[in-house]
């Protein structure tokens, strides 16, 4: 019969004995496939297999793997096992593997493939994505009317913390990104108008770009990779550790107690802190003109002023309320639909952040439009 | 033990014995899951030893902690699975960073270990997808992937109906038997403890020291000390005698 070091098949009347012998472990890996198909081919007229382990040595789940294989090809042939020669233990743990086998039907439903099922769960999905976006800014509307009427349940503490860490707390990362902004922006404009002899109007590039676009746009980015991100991650903790449940069962809506005061707080400091972009933007502008080309301070100055209007700097601020609703309002809505996992978390994080960007774009670009259009 | 200034116990000293179901035991915020910390190498404590076979666990180096680390398993309180894994990969982790077999190999013996516990079929579910007592019995899977010689579990029948803690108990018991592992529950769930443990220790938040140790069952029956009779008892509700 088939003989290894560690596995011998020996035939004794009308049974096959599997004979184990040393240490079956994971550390000694054992390749039992042929002799498996070995003792399958010497079944032909054995009414049972037993085993015989008086010389087994060291044993771990490696030999019940064996044996659950063994176990299943009897099953297959309907032939008798005679465990009583196996380990008192690895015997045990064949019997606790074959009794879950019982339980095997999971329940779970097996998907239907192909193309057209993919396109079509997408397509709920987006329309249950969309529904749901709706829904969050329809109750955020009611919440916000809510407000307007002195009816809105929230703590003004939250509020005032809210604020706190979207203006104060978020200076020093503002400050930075606006004035490198500011000082790329001067660079190569001044590198360019020198060509033409026209370096003075420098100044006009950095105010109005800055006053109008790259203040609004940038503190938006830092926004949303800051405080948007936030937003989702703390809600979505929330949905984790069950506390926006014990909101609702409290009769404290999680629109008006959680969601209002995060839109509040980023959508009124917004324009705070794109005034203080400008201001930094233009700083950092200067700084590199007058370094950079033969502009004097008080030059840059008088042209800043007389290039930037109110109308940019006005544009600039109601850009910074609008992405601010954005960023807030897409980061309270991925937080609030969040799973209840740490992968979930993660995920509305994420969602949060990409839907902030894309939104920003979005809205920069239709208010750009309809500004050309009606001529401001 | 210590938080900070704060001494939460002193003094401790007790010897867990090969295939013992030992169980640390006390009221609330006595300082059980700490001392399980300090015996798992999460936190060092504040000042003496944790020894396994007579060598001292936070004095070992990095190579030797991180072999004796294998040959434990923990099962947490909360299961503590990984939410963005499957179950099967739940299990298979371990047993890709700390074997040479092959991944066939290692979806068969993490589908085995499942199987174990009674989750054959559930292997590529994720965590979220199933319940509570599910959710251990994959931690418990994940704990013994593989094989340890000892067994941690921190409250493991926190959060079960009494059906499923029992289950899990029994099956504590039979994996006790079958892997001949060591385990230590912390727990004060006193059908657990009397069910299953075969030997205590018992922390008293007041004393902030041991104040018992033995097997649960006698020290109910022997036990002098009115704290120790008091947990024990439920208050006052259970006999002494019953289990």
């Amino acid at each position: 019969m088939e003989s290894t070091d560690r596995l011998l098949l020996r035939r004794s009347s009308d049974r096959l004995v599997v004979v184990l012998r040393g240490d079956w472990t994971r550390e000694q890996p054992y390749a039992v496939g042929p002799v498996l198909r070995q003792l399958e081919e010497s079944l032909e007229g054995m009414v049972g297999i037993a085993f015989d382990t008086t010389a087994l040595g060291r044993w771990d789940s490696m030999l019940v793997l064996l044996l659950r294989r063994i176990e299943r090809l009897a099953a297959g042939h309907s032939l008798e096992l005679d465990r009583s020669g196996l380990p008192r233990g690895a015997d045990r743990l064949l019997q606790l593997a074959g009794a879950s086998a019982e339980h095997r039907d999971a329940g779970r439903d097996t998907p239907p493939g192909g193309m057209l099922h993919g396109l079509g769960v997408r397509f709920y999905h987006a329309l249950a994505d969309a529904a749901a976006l709706l829904r969050f800014v329809g109750e955020a509307t009611l919440a916000f009317g809510r407000l307007l009427l002195g009816r809105a349940r929230f703590s003004g503490r939250d509020l005032l913390l809210f604020i706190q860490a979207a203006s104060f707390e978020a200076l020093p990362i503002v400050s930075l990104i606006n004035f490198l902004i500011g000082m790329i922006l001067a660079f190569v404009g001044v590198v360019q108008l020198q060509v033409f002899g026209a370096e003075i109007y420098v100044a006009n590039l950095i105010g109005i770009s800055v006053t109008r676009e790259m203040g609004a746009i940038m503190v938006a980015v830092i926004m949303a990779g800051r405080t948007g991100a936030a937003y989702a991650a703390q809600l979505g903790t929330m949905q984790v550790n069950e506390e926006i449940d014990a909101l609702i069962t409290l009769g404290l809506p999680p629109m008006e107690y959680l969601v209002l005061p995060r839109i509040l707080a980023l959508t009124l400091m917004m324009p705070l802190l794109v005034v203080y972009a400008d201001i930094v933007g233009i700083a950092g502008g200067l700084l590199a003109s007058i370094n950079l080309s033969s502009i004097g301070l008080h030059q840059f100055m008088l042209q800043t002023v007389e290039a930037v209007g109110l109308d940019d700097i006005l544009i600039g601020i109601f850009k910074g309320a609008v992405f601010g609703l954005l960023v807030a309002s897409a980061g309270c809505y991925h937080g609030m639909r969040s799973g209840r996992s740490s992968a979930s978390v993660g995920r509305a994080t994420t969602d949060a952040v990409v839907m902030s960007v894309i939104s920003i774009v979005v809205a920069d670009a239709v208010i750009t439009v309809v500004t050309t259009l009606i001529g401001v | 033990m210590a938080f900070g200034d704060r001494v939460v116990q002193r003094d401790l000293d007790f010897t867990i014995g090969e295939g013992d179901i030992f169980i640390i035991m006390g009221g609330s915020g006595c300082g059980k899951s700490t001392l399980m910390r300090h015996m798992i190498g999460l936190q060092p404590p504040a000042a003496g030893q944790v020894l396994y076979g007579g060598e001292s666990f936070w004095d070992m180096d990095h190579e030797r902690r991180e072999r004796l680390m294998q040959e434990i398993g923990i099962l947490y309180q909360r299961g503590a699975l990984w939410s963005s894994l499957t179950l099967l990969e739940n299990v298979s982790l371990p047993l890709e960073q700390y074997t040479d077999l092959s991944p066939a190999s290692i979806e068969e013996l993490a589908r085995l270990k499942l199987a174990l516990v009674g989750l054959a079929g559930f292997e590529e579910f994720l965590p979220a997808e199933i319940s509570g007592g599910m959710q251990k019995r994959a931690a418990l899977a994940r704990a013994i992937a593989l094989d340890p010689r000892i067994l941690f579990f921190d409250e493991p029948s926190a959060g079960l109906d009494p059906v499923s803690a029992h289950r899990l108990d029994r099956l504590i018991l039979e994996l006790r038997d079958s892997l001949g592992a060591t385990v230590v529950l912390v727990t004060h769930e006193l059908q657990s403890i009397f069910a299953i443990g075969s030997n205590s220790v018992f922390l008293d938040a007041g004393a902030r020291t041991q104040i018992a140790t033995g097997d649960p069952r006698r020290l109910l029956r022997e036990s002098t000390d009115p704290r120790v009779i008091e947990f024990l008892t439920r208050g006052g509700d259970l006999q002494r005698e019953t289990p």
